[in-house]
């Protein structure tokens, strides 16, 4: 019934005009329509001819988009910069790392074998002077012991899968666990500790003329004793080192210890290459100061312990303060 | 050998957000963590395009490069895993991840992280298949079972697709094909970029 009834429709003469005609109706009543919604004749549409190859693109430059997902950057598909910071840190920071590790260490070494212990030359006078209060011994011991126990955990970190997982085997987990806590907690801590300390022996540190003379003599290393006050040129600026590189550390630690306040991967990226490089130097010349604080020179261990120098140290490395501390006019 | 592959087919991902929901009950992850999320681009424009994405299981993997206590293992199969008892939740593999794949429950004072926790491929972790640790930890090990990611497995419109990567290419090879009419059309493109649609 239904077939017959289409072919008597398609057979009709009727259709040969009706279906042309209806279709140029349709069309002259749609034509502005389609006009209007093209694109391309309307350019202030957004996201026209955004194609394929450009939205991939754009996807692998780490533009963000929308997700229902909570979490800082939900909405970005590519992480740029994750590539990068790993091959710096990969590459070039724990590399380089361990090559200045392991050169300040041998040229310590190698110091102490080439020129020995620097003796006291008078001998020791058996006379002391008071060089360090209390409570520079403990601001000196509490940073010193804090950035021990944070150097060992942060090598730890930064080293550690390479020689601790088969050192400690089973242990190392755990070890790691306690690495991380320390780190994180002891971490403000040194903050603290560092920033009074550096606080209270800034007037101290000012360079002045005196630290040119020691400088231009390269802190008397090739013999003779150049003048120096309370500090010498050297300790200058392993204080100024201790300042600007502890500003870096605190501040890009704080940034990598507390990621509750929404900071972002490029940030903690950024934090993480300045603290591990920064770091690393530190290291290197925390070790330094450890050799001539102690092995390296003789007499000047006890006056971080018991706060006395002897005179005879204090003249040979400190003159002018000790023409000073003895009441003394500078000479003319 | 089968090398497991995630795929999502942006052409058919309607940003339902099912796999989403699969994963968090399937493996019944924390509050706060999401082993997959869908990115829409341009949403609510022309040429919007979504994608679901997770770990994607890379070969020679940015984050098992970084850690710091190498706590991370790729299976036979390809498949990334990590172990929960060695990770301290440094951070830094997500620091790594080309995907933002990993996540971190908060877990203790000051916004600490938590142990990491990511996308397994539902193939749990390194203790034993199906023990109470194992769904503990990881969640679903549905590869001992022999299924696939429940994520690809409910998918609505079979835009992600999950399982060894010859099987995954075969099919979105043959969907290419069909899809492709007047000079190979690709359909979002065709369906809502007029613009798109003449230049071919």
């Amino acid at each position: 019934m239904v077939y017959l009834l289409k072919r008597a429709w398609s057979e009709s003469p009727l259709n040969a005009v009706l279906v042309p005609m209806l279709l140029l109706v349709l069309l002259v009543t749609l034509a502005p329509l389609v006009q209007a919604a093209d694109p391309v004749a309307d350019p202030a549409v957004k996201g026209n001819g955004y194609q394929g190859a450009e939205y991939w693109r754009d996807v692998t430059r780490g533009v963000a988009g929308y997700s229902a997902t909570p979490g800082n950057e939900a909405g970005v598909l590519i992480n740029r910069s994750g590539d990068e910071w790993r091959l710096v840190r990969n590459q070039q920071v724990k590399p380089y790392g361990a090559w200045l590790l392991g050169g300040t260490l041998l040229v310590l070494v190698l110091v102490f074998m080439l020129l020995g212990r620097n003796k006291i030359k008078e001998g020791r006078s058996g006379r002391t002077l008071k060089r360090w209060d209390l409570v520079d011994r403990v601001l000196h011991w509490s940073v010193a012991g804090l950035f021990v126990l944070l150097a060992l955990t942060g090598l730890s970190i930064l080293y550690g899968r390479h020689f601790l997982l088969d050192a400690l085997g089973g242990g190392f987990g755990g070890f790691m666990q306690f690495s991380k806590l320390v780190h994180n907690y002891l971490g403000p801590l040194f903050v603290i500790c560092l920033a009074l300390m550096l606080l209270k022996w800034l007037g101290r540190n000012i360079f002045n003329a005196v630290d040119l003379r020691w400088f231009a003599r390269l802190g008397g290393l090739f013999g003779g004793h150049p003048s120096a006050g309370y500090m010498n040129g050297g300790e200058k600026m392993w204080y100024w080192v201790l300042f600007f590189g502890g500003v870096a550390i605190c501040a890009t630690g704080l940034v990598m210890d507390f990621p509750n306040f929404g900071q972002l991967r490029d940030t903690m990226q950024d934090a993480n290459l300045i603290h591990a490089g920064v770091s690393l130097v530190l290291i290197c010349g925390a070790l330094a100061h450890a050799y001539m604080g102690s092995l390296g020179t003789e007499g000047v261990f006890e006056g971080m312990v018991s706060g006395e120098v002897d005179e005879n140290w204090a003249k040979q490395h400190h003159n002018l303060w000790y023409d000073e501390a003895k009441g003394h006019k500078p000479p003319q | 050998m089968a090398r497991m592959k995630f795929l999502c087919d942006a052409e058919r991902c309607i940003e339902c957000n099912g796999c989403v929901t699969a994963c968090k009950n399937a493996n019944e992850v924390p509050w706060g963590v999401n082993r997959r999320r869908v990115v829409t681009i341009n949403d609510g424009e022309p040429n919007e395009i979504s994608l679901s994405v997770a770990c994607m299981h890379c070969t020679d993997a940015p984050c098992m490069a970084v850690c710091p206590v190498d706590c991370f293992y790729q299976t036979e199969d390809g498949i990334v895993l990590h172990n929960k008892d060695t990770c301290i939740g440094c951070g830094y593999c997500l620091y790594a991840c080309p995907f933002g794949a990993p996540q971190f429950p908060q877990d203790g004072a000051f916004g600490q992280r938590g142990k990491m926790d990511k996308c397994t491929f539902c193939a749990g972790g390194p203790e034993e298949d199906h023990s109470e640790a194992e769904r503990a930890k990881y969640g679903a090990n549905r590869i001992a079972e022999g299924k696939l990611p429940l994520c690809a497995e409910m998918c609505s419109t079979k835009a992600l697709l999950a399982g060894d990567a010859d099987d995954v290419s075969d099919i979105y090879r043959e969907r290419v094909i069909y899809r492709g009419s007047n000079s190979g059309a690709w359909g979002q493109n065709l369906a809502y970029n007029p613009a798109g649609r003449k230049s071919n």
